[in-house]
């Protein structure tokens, strides 16, 4: 039998890991051996494992910092649940309307991300990241001053005045009102259309990875100018993995909404952004399998500490700050490892992915 | 008249920015790391001063002097523990622990004096100042604002330019290892840095919780973010774009507050923000750095 390909192996063992914990899970709910609070934040993990797995398309395989990368998640949200509100009475079936909240939550992000990634991307380094996060407030703030609501004649948009301007006719209703976000939505979300949207992203993901546009979008991180100079146009490729990484956010967005009766645009703020960047450095910068595992090890954490009360968040950020001191405090690393850190790479990148 | 009100609350509200910018532009000039945790050292202090000031009912001056001593042992504390371990390690690895720093000063700041406000008395008195016929109206937070922030600058840019330790920073931010070659001591200028920094943050948010007399745990996080994004502005790395930076957003944002839409003003600072940068990529002041393959 031939030896498989090291990626071909990552990619099966990441798979396998998502499926036998889907199978755990199920079996774990079927005999009745699960607390219900974990219950409720089946969906919640799926979603910030999806974030996490599409910023890390940005962050680990791009290698630029975002900071804003809840605002696409709160574009998909929003767009994704006023889909399926207004096409309740065309489409009876609650997987269906699901499916295509998603894929609208989706559409609506990617355009997000590629009417902000043209500017953006022109910048390096920490202006990026900054710009980032200014686009992550702007979008926040727009959605909060935002009005729709749907009758008979479709759909009707305001902005920076009341629901009751609206001009809706008998029998229309509000969907989202302005600062109150959306009220009433359908909870659509499942554990199981999690899962198919975690291997959906997965699939997605490692595949861009390894194919010929994911190895020119590693080979700008690692040096923009050589990269250049060999022909790779540098727009097209940084705007592919932008717009990639932004859909997939708009999708989890949506289904992370629709597990919720409301929702308003204050929740995907910047501390949003910065706890799924925190999954992303601490599952490991371009590796999925890692980025998956911290992702569920990190929203699970936070139920699990609940026995401490008040001190439990305290308790997370102490985990977070010891965590990250021992996996990157060259003293504490064997001496092998850190000879090659240092006599080898000087970016650093590798020796955070290699872990 | 109430143009000029609101020039003067915008350049207020922009110099406590400035202060705050202060001290992420010189930790970003020397540790070239976003220090996140700013934000609540800012928090730390206007509680120091709180507790000094209306529950032991120290004197002002010395409730303001305990929270910088406070701020800046902090800042020292801080600095060792957390990001001195990891000064070979990458920016990303800092910026999260940072985050984690943040994280944690803000719940123990829940724990030790929970999430409800206090309600933070000016320690400049609620007095103002009337001028033509009584037209327009100064407060005296204000004044203290403006002329503080003026003297720090000064401060600031004599101890950069013209103290051995200044130049020291000023040589570890060009240059670390060379400066390690001419026998600066490195770790000692950048602790240096982070205790200058903490100081000017108790400050900051002695100022902010003045002008603004809320405060809770989470106080200090958006005038946090809003100063980043003022040193960005004017150029992360320099003193004087500091200033700039801080002054400009300042008063963009009490201008769009008062003439375009109170909802939008923080989408309006962000806006210009973005429309600097593509325009600059380094901010106003900045530095232009050549790349090189």
């Amino acid at each position: 039998m031939r030896k498989l390909q090291k990626s071909t192996r990552e990619s099966i063992f990441t798979y396998a890991i998502v499926i036998v914990a889907f199978l755990a899970t199920q079996g774990l709910m079927l005999s009745g051996n699960i607390s219900s609070a974990l219950t409720g934040q089946l969906v919640p993990i799926c979603a910030y494992v999806v974030m996490a797995v599409s910023l890390n398309l940005t962050v680990g395989v791009l290698g630029e910092l975002s900071l804003g990368h809840a605002s696409f998640m709160s574009v998909g949200a929003f767009s994704g649940v006023t889909a399926c509100i207004s096409l309740a009475n065309v489409i009876p079936s609650d997987p269906i309307r699901l499916v295509v909240g998603m894929v609208i939550g989706a559409i609506c992000a990617g355009a997000a991300g590629f009417l902000i990634g043209i500017p953006v991307l022109r910048l390096n380094g920490d202006y990026l990241a900054i710009v980032t996060l200014a686009f992550g407030e702007i979008i926040k703030n727009l959605i909060t001053c935002l009005s729709v609501g749907v009758d008979s004649r479709g759909l009707h948009f305001s902005f920076l005045t009341s629901s009751s301007m609206l001009n809706l006719e008998e029998g229309g209703t509000v969907i989202i009102n302005g600062p109150m976000g959306i009220a009433g939505i359908p909870k659509l979300s499942t554990f199981t259309a999690g899962f198919i949207l975690v291997v959906v992203t997965l699939f997605i993901v490692m595949n861009l990875v390894k194919s010929r546009a994911g190895r020119a979008i590693m080979a700008l991180r690692d040096n923009r100018i050589a990269a250049e100079s060999v022909g790779i146009p540098v727009t097209k490729y940084k705007l592919m993995a932008f717009v990639t990484s932004a859909a997939l956010a708009g999708a989890a967005g949506a289904l992370y909404a629709m597990n919720f009766s409301t929702i308003v645009a204050t929740k995907f703020n910047f501390s949003t952004s910065i706890l799924i960047l925190v999954y992303v450095v601490l599952g490991g910068l371009g590796n999925i399998w890692g980025t998956v595992i911290a992702a569920t090890v990190l929203t699970i954490l936070p139920e699990m500490l609940r026995g401490f009360n008040d001190y439990r968040m305290l308790l997370y950020a102490i985990v977070l700050i010891i965590v990250m001191l021992a996996t990157n405090n060259s003293r504490l690393k064997l001496i092998p490892a850190w000879l090659k850190k240092t006599l080898g790479s000087k970016t650093g990148k590798e020796s955070i992915s290699n872990e | 008249m109430s143009f000029l009100s609101h020039l003067i609350s915008g350049i207020s509200l922009g110099s406590i920015y400035a202060i705050i910018a202060l001290g992420y532009t010189m930790v970003y000039g020397i540790a070239k790391m976003l220090n996140f945790a700013h934000g609540d050292v800012i928090m730390v202090g206007a509680y120091a001063c709180f507790f000094m000031v209306s529950r032991y009912e120290i004197p002002a001056v010395v409730g303001v002097l305990s929270a910088v001593v406070i701020c800046t042992l902090l800042g020292i504390i801080i600095e060792r523990l957390a990001y001195k371990p990891l000064r070979s390690a990458t920016s990303l690895a800092v910026l999260i622990t940072a985050i984690g720093i943040s994280y944690f000063l803000q719940n123990a700041a829940q724990l030790l004096w929970t999430s409800n406000p206090k309600v933070f008395n000016s320690l400049m008195g609620d007095g103002s100042v009337k001028l033509f016929d009584g037209r327009l109206s100064i407060s005296v937070t204000a004044i203290v604002t403006i002329v503080v922030c003026v003297i720090i600058m000064l401060a600031l840019t004599w101890f950069t330019g013209r103290t051995k330790m200044g130049k020291a920073m000023r040589a570890c931010s060009e240059d670390k290892g060379a400066a390690q070659l001419m026998g600066i001591n490195v770790n000692f200028t950048i602790s240096m840095t982070f205790a200058i920094g903490s100081a000017l943050a108790a400050i900051a948010g002695v100022l902010l919780c003045s002008a603004y007399p809320i405060l809770t745990p989470t106080t200090g996080s958006m005038p946090g973010i809003k100063a980043f994004t003022a040193a960005v502005f004017g150029g992360i790395g320099s003193i004087p774009g500091a200033l700039l930076g801080g002054v400009l957003l300042g008063i963009i944002e009490i201008f769009g507050k008062a003439y375009i839409s109170t909802q939008l003003s923080d989408a309006i600072v962000f806006v210009v923000l973005i429309v600097v940068l593509l325009v600059k990529p380094t901010g106003l002041l900045g530095k232009q750095v050549q790349e090189k393959v």
